[in-house]
């Protein structure tokens, strides 16, 4: 046994507890603690699997920015754990049935099948100076040059169904419009009436003068 | 060296989980999603393995894909998540009975 199938072991052991943590844990955000655990552990699974790029990218984008999401949902949302968890134990059999039968369905396919010599092709080994991202690159901008492209857009599309989901305009609120204000004419604030100058009055009698007084 | 029936299996162990966490968790939105993310992550280690026995980096090209799309998933995912908390003030799953499905 060699110090990469013990190693392969030993995080494949971590990462089925981590696994089973999220699926019973009591609080969300442990859930979702969890979660970052198992895919730190498959990113260092993936790297003795060769697959350097991926599993960088499983650190930064999953780790980084989706479970950060996750984390930021979890704990805005103010949702009454133990009610959540009323049927736990009453859907916990069938849970635990379904997937045994899961791991009987694939494991018998895998051991029985013995996958047709595929598992016993000697895997090739790297030549010195091989970079898995730089093999990843030419492959992403020749032969799947407009799948990735279409990745690009889909990623677009998610950005703005997200923004789209979530604005709202609420009503009442006494924020300026800057927009408005801007905008503004003179006209529209101002009314100017035209208007006949004013005539001169006639000057009544001097009689009515306070020193004509009796 | 890692036997390919070895990293299958690890990948059925976790995708069982998560069948199984679908259906014990089956009244939270958050861990749904949490379940379906961890499905996707079985199906990949899966994509990764073959592409080591047959020495063909196409399965891993596949593997970036389905983070893309796991990524858009989940974005789009949370959002209506937040929109039916903000409607609703729960996210329980029994309650979603609007449509009479």
């Amino acid at each position: 046994m060699t110090i990469t199938e013990i190693l392969f072991y030993a995080f494949s052991a971590v990462l089925v507890v981590a696994a089973l943590g999220v699926i019973t844990a009591r609080n969300p955000v442990h859930a979702a603690l969890f979660l970052v655990f198992a895919f730190f552990n498959s990113a260092i699974i993936w790297l003795l699997l060769e697959a350097e790029f991926l599993a960088i990218v499983l650190v930064l984008v999953y780790v980084g920015a989706v479970m950060v999401l996750f984390l930021f949902v979890v704990m805005m949302l103010d949702v009454d754990v133990a009610k959540m968890r009323e049927g736990f134990t009453r859907y916990a059999p069938l849970g635990i049935i379904i997937a045994v039968l899961v791991v009987v369905e694939i494991g018998s396919v895998v051991w029985v099948k013995q996958l047709e010599g595929i598992s016993e092709a000697a895997v090739t080994v790297t030549p010195d100076g091989y970079s898995n991202t730089r093999a990843l690159g030419e492959l992403l901008y020749t032969k799947y040059l407009y799948p990735f492209e279409l990745a690009a857009v889909l990623l677009l599309l998610a950005i703005v169904a997200a923004i789209v989901l979530t604005m709202r305009q609420r009503t009442g609120l006494k924020a300026q419009d800057v927009a408005a204000q801007v905008s503004v004419r003179a006209r529209d604030r101002i009314r100017i009436v035209k208007m006949d100058a004013e005539k001169e009055v006639a000057t009544p009698p001097e009689s009515q003068s306070p020193g004509s007084q009796p | 060296m890692i036997t390919l029936e070895s990293v299958l299996m690890l990948g059925g162990l976790l995708f069982a989980l998560s069948v199984a966490g679908i259906f014990i968790n089956r009244k939270n939105v958050i861990l749904l999603l949490m379940c379906i993310e961890l499905m996707l992550l079985a199906v990949n280690f899966n994509f990764v393995a073959f592409a080591r026995h047959l020495g063909d980096l196409d399965g891993q090209v596949f593997v970036f894909f389905i983070m893309t799309v796991a990524a858009a998933e989940s974005a789009i995912g949370l959002a209506i998540l937040v929109v039916l908390f903000r409607e609703r003030r729960n996210i329980d799953v029994e309650q979603l009975d609007t449509m009479k499905g």
